[in-house]
């Protein structure tokens, strides 16, 4: 049993195209299926707009899903705000991109940390003490810093921080959007070592959500990438970064330049994405495809596994049964 | 016999309240190159090209000498400088959305470059106009210098910052971190522009950014940069297969691999120095696990260990200098 299963997840909101438009429905996440495992590591990655965030969300209870369901540790995810989702809340954290807005400018870092021990009920005050001090020394934070406020800190150390208070419930997952993309890469190697260490230590389940390849390579056992609400490819990392096989993971993983000479031959996309509130028809990405056939606009493609057993959402993509 | 360099920085030194920012930046660019600076936030890389344009607030203490043409433009007069931005020299930043004025149509606002740069009013501006969205790839040009900045996508957005940039017809175009808003299929259409758009007006490329991989492949020479000092410098294709400095070294190794196996990333330890916290000798010390007594003495000078490569390091010249002993 996985940890975390999302089946056939989507998400839509309604909104207005102007002040007097319309009513639009805006399918962020379309019939998202994905599996976490316990100690390990789902990434998604895909552009801004891609539904990746809205999926973490989804993921984490803090939105229900139009259609589909989840599921954590079996049991499906309670309502938001009932004292059963409360509870489950503290085997689910939380880490996204900016730790300064994730952080009360008022209170030190220590009683943000202990924050989560007493809404959850964990100990008493002087056993709450002994906890923040080792998820300090977990985080690789000095002691002396618990008494410091968040703009006292580097944006390192703050990430840090956080990451102590979403461990402090001892969570089976972490939800971590963007949480390394505003730091300096050395930095950057710093927090990324850290995670993967936690995982091994603790054996954490992540849902990784970035826009940056090359981390979520570095961390990932299992990877999605995702396009206008719907995942195109997942599978194995190295194989689907080394040789990905839908367009546009292929134009993705082309476009990110490197030090040196290239593997894959970069495709150049024209065009932005599309609005999700307009949707092309068919597969969402036919417009920008460089080699779309007529059938593509006609027809969505399902997700299906391809010859090597990952699975991919392309009417062209070799070794899925029954090709348009 | 080489060309004189189009801009010429010396020793460019900035100190905001008394805190420096820029310790002395040597740096030539000539016609038509392309230079990379990187380095992490608070290295000084934008702080180098605002000094040189007269752009920081009176606050800033600026000295040293940058030179365009030969003609000395540090601290040069207003009506000078008015002249020379957007003119001889453009730069384009990371937001485009917030260098665009929300309120006007795109169109006007790179006629206004045109009239402002090239005087060219009316008919003749109007037509420009259309061409320079022509050249920047925006498609429907006829359409699009109608409306508004928040009507157009970030990635089309920075191809107005783009046209706007060319409509003075710069030698010289500053892109400070102008893909890093960016989606990564958007960065590589705009960095595909950039490239293009070199290669037809002859223009040089300062390219100021986080990412060595943009870098690398967009420039010839990269200027790695730390704590307000350039510490290496180097062709790119050397930079990036043999680095020599200990904190360019550090930023590769830093890096995830896109390719070949998955090794743990090594991080460098510690942080940036605070601007009031500069440790006495070379800036990178306490970082560096090669450091000794020598790098707390003095600030490292250059060391030059290749073809146009240098890196600012004791512990190179002390090998060098050994090799030679030796010899």
């Amino acid at each position: 049993m996985s940890l975390l299963s999302l089946d056939g997840v989507s998400r839509v909101y309604a909104t207005r195209r102007g002040m007097f438009g319309r009513p639009v429905a805006v399918r962020a996440v379309d019939h998202v299926s994905l599996a976490v495992e316990a100690g390990q590591t789902l990434g998604i990655v895909g552009e801004s707009g891609c539904g990746k965030s809205t999926t973490g969300r989804v993921a984490l209870g803090i939105e229900r899903p139009s259609e589909g369901s989840v599921l954590f540790e079996g049991a499906a995810m309670p309502a938001p705000g009932t004292p059963e989702w409360r509870r489950m809340r503290a085997r689910l954290q939380l880490v996204y991109q900016d730790p300064l807005g994730a952080m009360d400018r008022r209170l030190t870092v220590a009683t943000q940390i202990a924050e989560p021990l007493a809404i959850h009920g964990i100990g008493d005050a002087a056993d709450r003490r002994d906890r923040v001090a080792a998820l300090l020394r977990d985080v690789g934070l000095r002691a002396d810093l618990a008494e410091r406020h968040p703009h006292e800190l580097s944006g390192g150390q703050r990430q840090r921080a956080v990451l102590a208070r979403a461990l402090a419930t001892d969570p089976a997952l972490l939800v971590c959007d963007e949480p390394v993309s505003a730091l300096d890469v050395s930095i950057q190697a710093q927090v990324i070592n850290m995670l993967t260490d936690l995982q091994e230590a603790r054996g954490i389940a992540m849902l990784f959500i970035s826009h940056d390849l090359k981390v979520v390579r570095q961390v990932s056992h299992q990877v999605a990438v995702m396009y206008l609400g719907r995942i195109v490819e997942q599978g194995d990392p190295e194989a689907i970064f080394a040789d990905p096989l839908h367009p546009y993971s292929r134009a993705l993983v082309s476009a990110i330049p490197v030090p040196g000479p290239r593997r894959i031959a970069r495709v150049v996309l024209t065009g932005d994405p599309p609005n999700p509130a307009d949707r092309p028809s068919g597969c969402a990405f036919h417009p920008r495809c460089p080699v779309a056939v007529a059938a593509c606009a006609l027809t969505t493609p399902a997700l299906r596994p391809a010859a090597d057993g990952r699975l991919v959402a392309c009417h062209l993509v070799d070794g899925v049964a029954g090709t348009a | 016999m080489p060309a004189e360099p189009l801009v010429s920085i010396r020793d460019l030194r900035v100190a905001f309240h008394g805190l420096p920012a820029l310790r002395g930046i040597d740096l030539d660019v000539m016609p038509n190159e392309a230079v990379g600076l990187v380095g992490e936030s608070g290295c000084g890389k934008s702080v180098t090209w605002l000094a040189a344009l007269g752009l920081l607030p009176p606050s800033a203490k600026v000295t040293g000498s940058v030179r365009l043409a030969g003609q000395e433009i540090l601290g040069a007069a207003p009506s000078v400088l008015d002249r020379l931005r957007g003119g001889r020299v453009a730069m384009i930043f990371q937001d485009p959305a917030s260098a665009l004025n929300p309120v006007k149509r795109v169109g006007v606002q790179v006629a206004e470059a045109l009239r402002l740069h090239r005087g060219m009013t009316g008919g003749t501006a109007e037509a420009e106009v259309l061409r320079l969205f022509d050249q920047v790839g925006i498609p429907d040009a006829k359409r699009r210098v109608h409306i508004y900045p928040h009507e157009m996508s970030g990635g089309q957005n920075q191809r107005v910052m783009i046209a706007m940039a060319l409509a003075g017809q710069p030698e010289l175009l500053v892109a400070d971190e102008p893909t890093t808003a960016l989606d990564a299929t958007i960065q590589a259409q705009i960095l595909d522009l950039l490239r293009r758009l070199q290669q037809e007006t002859g223009m040089a490329l300062v390219l100021i950014s986080h990412d060595l991989g943009v870098v690398a492949e967009m420039c010839r020479r990269v200027c790695v940069m730390y704590a307000g000092r350039i510490i290496e410098y180097a062709p790119s294709d050397t930079l990036f297969a043999d680095p020599r400095h200990p904190y360019t070294r550090g930023l590769l190794a830093a890096l995830p691999d896109m390719v070949g196996p998955r090794r743990r990333l090594e991080a460098i330890p510690g942080g940036v120095p605070e601007p009031w916290n500069l440790p006495p000798g070379c800036a990178f010390a306490p970082r560096c696990g090669h450091a000794t007594a020598a790098c707390d003495a003095a600030m490292p000078g250059f060391v030059p260990v290749g073809v146009d490569h240098a890196a600012a390091c004791v512990n190179l010249e002390a090998a060098i200098v050994a090799a030679m002993v030796a010899a």
